[in-house]
């Protein structure tokens, strides 16, 4: 049996500004249907990798593919789920429309209906139950509702890659469990891999096969298990760090930085 | 005497001309409209409004054809201000520098023109009555051009328009289509400048898709309303125009406003 071959690359990749390196010699292979997650401090360079890999931010060496190819710009064979951000009320645009853009936006011509759309629509419709809300205005959902509408779209041309930046931002608990195991369930559906932005892992903590854990200017990449240790991110902080375990929950303790939800400051 | 309509029958024949133009030009504002709303920009096509009519007023001094001015203006408007200002708050500081200058030098250079005068007031605030026939060739092919362009790129640039950060993710050329709309823009501002002048352009680039985004959230829905509704102002505005005797601006105005208020009463109305 021949392995499967890898969606995304990530060779030898450095992203420094000036003196200052976010990362250096990174190394990622991510196989179909594999869950990342990608965690670490504000600053550490998180989002950023999302953007080399979306091709908006120019490594400082080492290279990118997606699907074998080189990463140029924006594609459309990946999906992204960008952080929850409130649409104006007046936005001519139903979550309907939301889908669809995702579905052929990026074409030329004028989006006349075909039934091929119409029928995938319909689809992705009833995977992320949002029939009920289809025709209601983009600008009039709620936090979780859109983010259910974004994970409809970032999966609704079958990507095998999905990007998402912190999609879980701005919902409650009960949200964000609903939009993770959705995204979970689509990429097992779809076979897609998906690399998760969060500073928080234990919505997904579930479904994480592999941890990226960015801190330093350094980097750990394992299972959960094998990275979310005490004496693990004492070496990458380089200062002492606990890691809590309580009732399935993760909290780390002793960084300066807040990568863990506000609910959890009573450790 | 604001209205006479006894002679009406023999009237129409006459200003033929100037309801095609008018039709081309609605078609074309309805659309444009769509996404100067969703795109934030409707500062900006006042700017440009101001931009072009400096250009008609110079091109009208120095003697060349006054449409060829107003796109050049136009189009010089856009290019500096799609450069320039491609956040919505950069573009507005640069919109408001770019207009009194704009429209300065183009008082100035009626000041400083000789020629008949009827002209001169028409570039400001309007003269479709007599539209003549290379003027009608040039904005039904400008018409034309916009129509063409926006049909082949529709589809990103509502991509681009109402979600940014996802349409760039997935390839949309946002930047490009960015630009490719700024210059669109500047030849429909051009075209509406020729017909309500340079003050009322905004009724017929901004007015019309207000309204209709007031009214409907479905995107078709929307751009299909807000032709209508463009049509309805400017041939009806030719219309009552033509019957008394007055320039037409006024009229597609209040028409185009009195659709706005209607509008937003039926928004009420439904929630």
């Amino acid at each position: 049996m021949s392995k499967p071959k890898p969606v995304l690359e990530i060779n030898n990749a450095t992203l420094a500004y000036g003196s200052t390196k976010l990362w250096e010699n990174l190394n990622l292979v991510v196989e179909p249907h594999e869950f990342i997650a990608v965690i670490g401090a504000n600053g550490s360079g998180k989002t950023s990798l999302l953007k080399a890999i979306l091709g908006q931010e120019k490594l400082t060496s080492g290279s990118i593919r997606i699907n074998g190819a080189p990463v140029k710009g924006g594609r459309s064979d990946v999906g992204y789920i960008p952080q929850h951000r409130g649409t104006d009320a007046s936005t001519p645009m139903r979550a309907r429309d939301l889908l669809r853009l995702g579905f052929d936006g990026h074409r030329w011509g004028i989006p006349l209906p075909t039934r091929a759309m119409r029928a995938r629509v319909d689809h992705v419709l009833d995977c992320i139950d949002g029939r009920a809300l289809a025709d209601e205005p983009v600008g009039s959902l709620s936090g979780g509702q859109l983010q259910r509408f974004r994970v409809g779209q970032a999966v609704i041309g079958n990507p095998n890659l999905i990007l998402a930046d912190e999609p879980l931002s701005a919902l409650d608990l009960n949200q964000q469990q609903a939009v993770a195991n959705l995204i979970d369930q689509e990429r097992r559906e779809h076979e897609s891999a998906v690399l998760f932005v969060t500073h928080d892992v234990n919505p997904i903590l579930g479904m994480v096969d592999r941890v990226l854990y960015l801190a330093n200017g350094q980097f750990r990449i394992g299972t959960p298990d094998e990275v979310l240790r005490s004496e693990v991110l004492s070496e990458l902080y380089g200062t002492p760090v606990d890691v809590l375990r309580n009732q399935g929950r993760i909290v780390v303790v002793g960084t300066q930085d807040h990568h863990h939800h506000p609910d959890e400051e009573w450790v | 005497m604001i209205f006479n309509f006894a002679d009406y029958g023999q009237l129409l024949p006459l200003i033929t001309n100037s309801l095609i133009a008018g039709a081309v030009l609605a078609v074309v504002g309805g659309l444009i409209g769509v996404f100067v709303n969703t795109r934030d920009m409707s500062f900006a096509v006042h700017g440009i409004s101001e931009l072009s009519f400096a250009g008609a007023s110079v091109a009208l001094l120095i003697g060349i054809d006054v449409v060829v001015g107003s796109i050049l203006g136009s189009l010089i408007a856009a290019a500096i201000i799609g450069v320039m200002g491609a956040k919505a708050r950069e573009r507005n500081s640069v919109v408001a520098v770019l207009m009194p200058a704009g429209l300065g030098a183009g008082i100035l250079a009626l000041s400083m023109y000789h020629g008949v005068a009827s002209n001169k007031f028409g570039l400001l605030t309007g003269q479709i009555v007599s539209v003549d026939n290379p003027q009608l060739y040039w904005l039904v092919g400008i018409g034309g051009l916009i129509l063409a362009t926006l049909a082949l790129i529709w589809r990103p640039l509502a991509f681009a328009s109402l979600d940014p950060e996802v349409a760039t993710a997935r390839g949309v050329p946002t930047r490009t289509l960015s630009v490719v709309f700024m210059l669109l823009l500047g030849l429909a501002v051009a075209a509406s400048v020729q017909v309500v002048g340079a003050l009322l352009v905004l009724s017929l680039l901004v007015t019309p898709a207000a309204s209709a985004m007031r009214i409907t959230r479905n995107p078709a829905m929307v751009a299909l309303l807000s032709v209508l509704f463009a049509l309805l102002a400017v041939i009806g505005g030719i219309l009552l125009a033509v019957g008394a005797g007055l320039p037409i601006s006024p009229y597609v105005t209040t028409i185009s406003f009195v659709i706005y208020l209607v509008a937003r009463l039926v928004e009420r109305r439904a929630r």
